[in-house]
């Protein structure tokens, strides 16, 4: 797109970008550190993501400041409108998993002080399809790439694929040895934290396409995660 | 940018504002220059107003013993048998009654001692000419004073007018160069000792028309021949030149034809008065036969010659009237006649009119066409209207200047600061015109 | 097809959604159908090109302006909008050298037709200026001259009560009341608008054209006159030419994108400041024209 004829427009709006790329970049350090946390029952690694969430929540507060600020003096129409909307509710987003990241690495902590159980090999694929989406989501708003955006929307099937799979492995644990209860309800939160996150991917997977397109998605939004229906007989 | 800037050395210097001394002397250079140019102008303007100045006060000075009649008095008898042998106070018989005689009887009535013939004519040269027709027209008013002795005040000689007026001037003049000798001056004053000498404001400047005499011409025939032409040149040329400014300015096409007849008006505005002289002698003297030396055909001329003043300040002022009204009257769907009578031409008035009333100055101040037309002759009746012989202020003005009688100078300065006067009138008629109407958006 | 059921579509509840009616255009394609409810539309537009001696200055426009709303037309200088809305009263016909052709239809009649009377247009399509320009008159001879020359009026009570109304309803009439006499000059810039404004709809036109009507008005007296323009919808078609884009948002429902002597887009309001279809509408209200 051709620039502003008022540059610093340009800048200010480039800023907000950056801004929430940067925030994307902790997001997904915070998702790593938190499960690597948990993986390696590393306490002060835990300790450190519930410290750095406040970084995230700052700079959202930064994003929404500086939206507040163009709405107000650039009056901004048409795709810059859009892109200061989505910018506010994509940073709403990213604070939501950085929140989510923090629980993570709080019930590590807990984890750490109880036995480990052998499910929590299968956290780390999750997290990592997880940050691959908030990652690739956030290239895809950088370079408004609905292509982009739309293919990690329907990677959040697979995320709740691993999701419902993990979600029967912990309830088959639980049955075998009411001990493993508490570390499993643990895991599962764990668990259930890492698809919310993937459930935020694609809600900026949306803000990216009706950022670019200027309407919503078409298709209907994958529906993958099944636990709501789950029984443990099934 | 910031590498070149930091490339060239800065000049040291304490503070910006303190100049090098190069600079310094450009700034005293400079403001030299300025008082300098200043100085040429008020010098220009100086001069400009000290001959202004001059020039008016030179007139003034002069013209003003133009507004000032002398009189003198004397006890009139009017003898019956001098004027009426047979009494039967027929007009016709009374108007044929040789004045001069009665006059010259008065005359010597009021020096019994000279007796001389030559000093009798001398003496008699001391009253100006016109008392007889003075004396015949009392009589026709009122011809019971027939057979009576009054004091009537008659004016006094151009010649002695001038001593009267001026006496300081005959001083150092051997007797025979000047007009008025030795006894004449004694006579004036033995006159003077009577009080039967006067000086009083001369209405009658302004009420009479030319004559030999310079002590009764006056200026009311040109200034009637003026009415007149004027009179007619603005039936002319006001609408004339207003309709086709309104119609070239608003409706005219623009072609070649219009584009034109616009060069032409412009031409014509420029075109030496002359020139028109010679064209209202062919036109409208010899083709339509009108009267020579007539306010119509000089009122006529005069139009053409002021026209093109009025078509290009009229346009001017149409010109002046911003496009937004004429908007938004075709807005509210006025046509285009309506357009320009109720909004375009109310507004331009102010302009139109002065530039008529300039044009018309123009043409008060026109000699050239005149004389072309032969309005520049000599007439010493009131003109009656503008088919009767006249002339106007400007011509006066130029034939008593032509005059050899001294008594006429001080008639051609008066003269022209009565043209001044109504000048200016007209100048400053068109400023408060408008001041006063102006609007201002 | 589908677009022209957007569009009625979009007729029926526009302002709910932005992105239900989206027909963009194509240059000198054609804006609004035929179809849907003809008695709604007030002045049609169909292939109108204008020339200025042998420049063109509009190029093949297709456009319709719906009765009782506000259509904007906006656009960078010189793109034609004021053009445009100057041939729906034929202003243009005042300038010499400018041609028109296609055809611009009032209420199904062509106004360049045969027989159309340019005076009896003007009375049906009234027009306020960029520039406040009421007569050098009082207030009451202002908003009077109109009706008298078109004869609106039966006697002098009728006039008044014409001009008390034109006046109200322009939102002046308690400013001014007491001095209808002095000049409508010496109002201030926003009072002489409305003033303006109750001269045109004086005649009780059907559309009234505003050529970009607060362009010399100040911020407050800007927004007594959008909000003006607002409730005089509900009486009059309005055809609004602006150069402010958040003005056109503000006051009118349709928005038409003139570029370069051409009807680049033209939707509803909403459409085109939310999410223009074509790149050049974009660029233009975003601030990015090159």
């Amino acid at each position: 797109m051709t620039v502003h004829i008022v540059k610093s427009f340009d800048e200010e709006l480039n800023r907000m970008t950056g801004e929430i790329a940067q925030m994307g970049g902790f997001v997904e350090e915070q998702i790593m550190a938190s499960v690597n946390a948990l993986v390696r029952r590393d306490s002060d690694k835990a300790q450190e993501v519930i410290a750095k969430d406040k970084r995230i929540d700052a700079l959202e507060d930064e994003v929404e400041q500086m939206a507040l600020r163009l709405l107000a003096l650039r009056q901004p129409l048409a795709a810059d409108l859009r892109l200061v909307t989505t910018a506010v509710k994509i940073a709403a987003d990213l604070e939501r998993m950085g929140d989510y990241a923090a629980n993570v690495a709080k019930r590590a902590l807990t984890l750490n002080k109880l036995d480990p159980v052998r499910p929590v090999n299968s956290v780390p694929r999750i997290a990592e399809l997880v940050q691959g989406m908030v990652k690739d989501v956030l290239d895809a708003f950088v370079e408004r790439d609905v292509e982009k955006a739309l293919a990690v929307w329907r990677r959040d099937e697979d995320v709740d694929a691993y999701y419902n799979s993990l979600f029967r492995e912990l309830l088959t644990y639980m049955m075998e040895d009411p001990h493993h209860i508490t570390p499993c309800i643990h895991m599962l939160f764990i668990a259930k934290n890492l698809e919310r996150i993937g459930d935020h991917a694609t809600n900026i997977a949306e803000q990216v396409n009706f950022l670019v397109r200027g309407k919503p998605v078409e298709e209907a939004r994958p529906k993958g995660d099944l636990t709501a229906y789950s029984t443990p007989e099934s | 940018m910031t590498d070149t800037s930091a490339a060239i050395p800065a000049p040291a210097r304490a503070s910006p504002w303190q100049l090098s001394d190069a600079t310094a002397r450009r700034v005293r250079r400079r403001k030299r220059a300025d008082t300098r140019f200043q100085l040429y102008g008020v010098g220009a303007i100086f001069i400009a107003l000290a001959v202004l100045i001059v020039l008016l006060s030179s007139i003034a000075g002069s013209g003003i013993g133009g507004f000032v009649q002398t009189r003198f008095a004397l006890d009139v008898t009017f003898d019956e048998k001098l004027i009426d042998p047979s009494g039967t106070r027929d007009r016709a018989v009374l108007a044929k009654a040789d004045y001069g005689v009665v006059l010259m009887n008065a005359v010597s009535a009021a020096f019994p001692e000279v007796t001389d013939r030559q000093a009798k004519r001398d003496l008699r040269k001391l009253f100006s000419n016109s008392a007889r027709f003075q004396l015949r027209g009392m009589v026709l008013d009122d011809p019971s004073i027939v057979g009576t002795t009054q004091k009537i005040w008659v004016p006094a000689s151009s010649d002695a007018d001038g001593f009267v007026k001026d006496g300081a001037t005959t001083k150092g003049i051997a007797e025979a160069d000047r007009r008025l000798k030795d006894r004449q001056i004694e006579w004036i004053g033995q006159l003077s000792e009577r009080g039967a000498v006067e000086k009083r404001f001369n209405w009658s400047f302004f009420t009479s028309a030319d004559s030999r005499e310079p002590e009764v011409a006056g200026i009311g025939g040109a200034l009637l021949g003026s009415f007149y032409t004027l009179l007619i040149t603005l039936l002319v040329c006001f609408p004339i030149g207003v309709l086709a400014a309104i119609y070239l300015e608003e409706f005219a096409p623009k072609n070649r034809l219009t584009d034109l007849i616009e060069v032409n008006i412009n031409n014509l505005a420029a075109v030496p008065s002359i020139v028109f002289g010679l064209l209202g002698l062919a036109v409208f003297i010899q083709t339509f036969g009108l009267p020579r030396s007539a306010p119509i055909v000089g009122g006529l001329t005069m139009a053409l010659l002021i026209l093109p003043t009025i078509i290009v300040a009229t346009r001017a002022a149409l010109k002046a009237v911003p496009p937004s009204i004429r908007e938004a009257a075709y807005g509210v769907g006025a046509s285009p006649i309506q357009v320009v009578a109720q909004h375009v031409v109310p507004l331009a008035m102010p302009g139109i009119l002065t530039g008529t009333i300039i044009g018309m100055a123009r043409a008060l101040g026109e000699t050239a066409p005149l004389l072309m037309i032969g309005m520049v002759a000599f007439i010493a009746d009131l003109p009656g209207g503008p088919m009767d012989a006249a002339t106007v202020l400007p011509v006066q003005i130029f034939l008593w200047a032509d005059s050899p009688e001294r008594g006429f100078e001080e008639k051609t300065a008066a003269g022209t600061i009565v043209l001044l006067v109504f000048l200016i009138l007209m100048n400053a008629i068109a400023i408060y015109l408008r001041k006063r109407f102006e609007i201002r958006w | 097809m589908d677009r022209e059921a957007d569009v009625a579509e979009a007729r029926i509840d526009q302002g709910e959604s932005p992105f239900r009616a989206n027909f963009a255009l194509g240059e000198n394609s054609s804006a609004t159908p035929d179809a849907g409810a003809p008695q709604q539309i007030a002045v049609t537009a169909k292939d109108v090109s204008v020339f200025y001696g042998k420049k063109q200055a509009l190029f093949s426009v297709n456009l319709n302006i719906e009765r009782n709303r506000v259509t904007a037309l906006i656009g960078p200088s010189g793109c034609g909008k004021s053009t445009f809305l100057r041939c729906i009263n034929r202003m243009n016909d005042t300038i010499e050298g400018c041609r028109v052709t296609g055809e611009i239809k009032l209420d199904g009649t062509d106004i360049y037709g045969r027989g159309i009377d340019v005076v009896q247009l003007r009375a049906r399509v009234g027009m306020v200026f960029q520039k406040p320009n009421p007569f050098p008159k009082s207030i009451y001879e202002n908003v009077a001259y109109g009706p008298r020359i078109h004869g609106l009026a039966a006697n002098g009570r009728e006039l008044d009560d014409i001009v008390e109304q034109s006046l109200r309803r322009a939102g002046l009439f308690d400013e001014v009341s007491d001095r209808l006499n002095t000049p409508g000059t010496s109002l201030s810039g926003g009072q002489q608008q409305r003033l303006c404004i109750a001269r045109a709809i004086a005649i009780s036109p059907e559309v009234i054209l505003m050529d970009e009507p607060c362009s010399a008005l100040d911020p407050i007296a800007t927004a007594k006159v959008e909000e003006l323009i607002d409730e005089l919808r509900e009486h009059f078609t309005i055809a609004i030419v602006t150069h402010n884009m958040q003005q056109a948002a503000r006051v009118s429902q349709y928005t038409a994108f003139f570029h370069l002597g051409n009807l680049v887009e033209f939707g509803p309001t909403e459409h085109i400041f939310t999410n223009p279809t074509e790149e050049r509408t974009q660029d233009y209200i975003t601030g990015r024209f090159g």
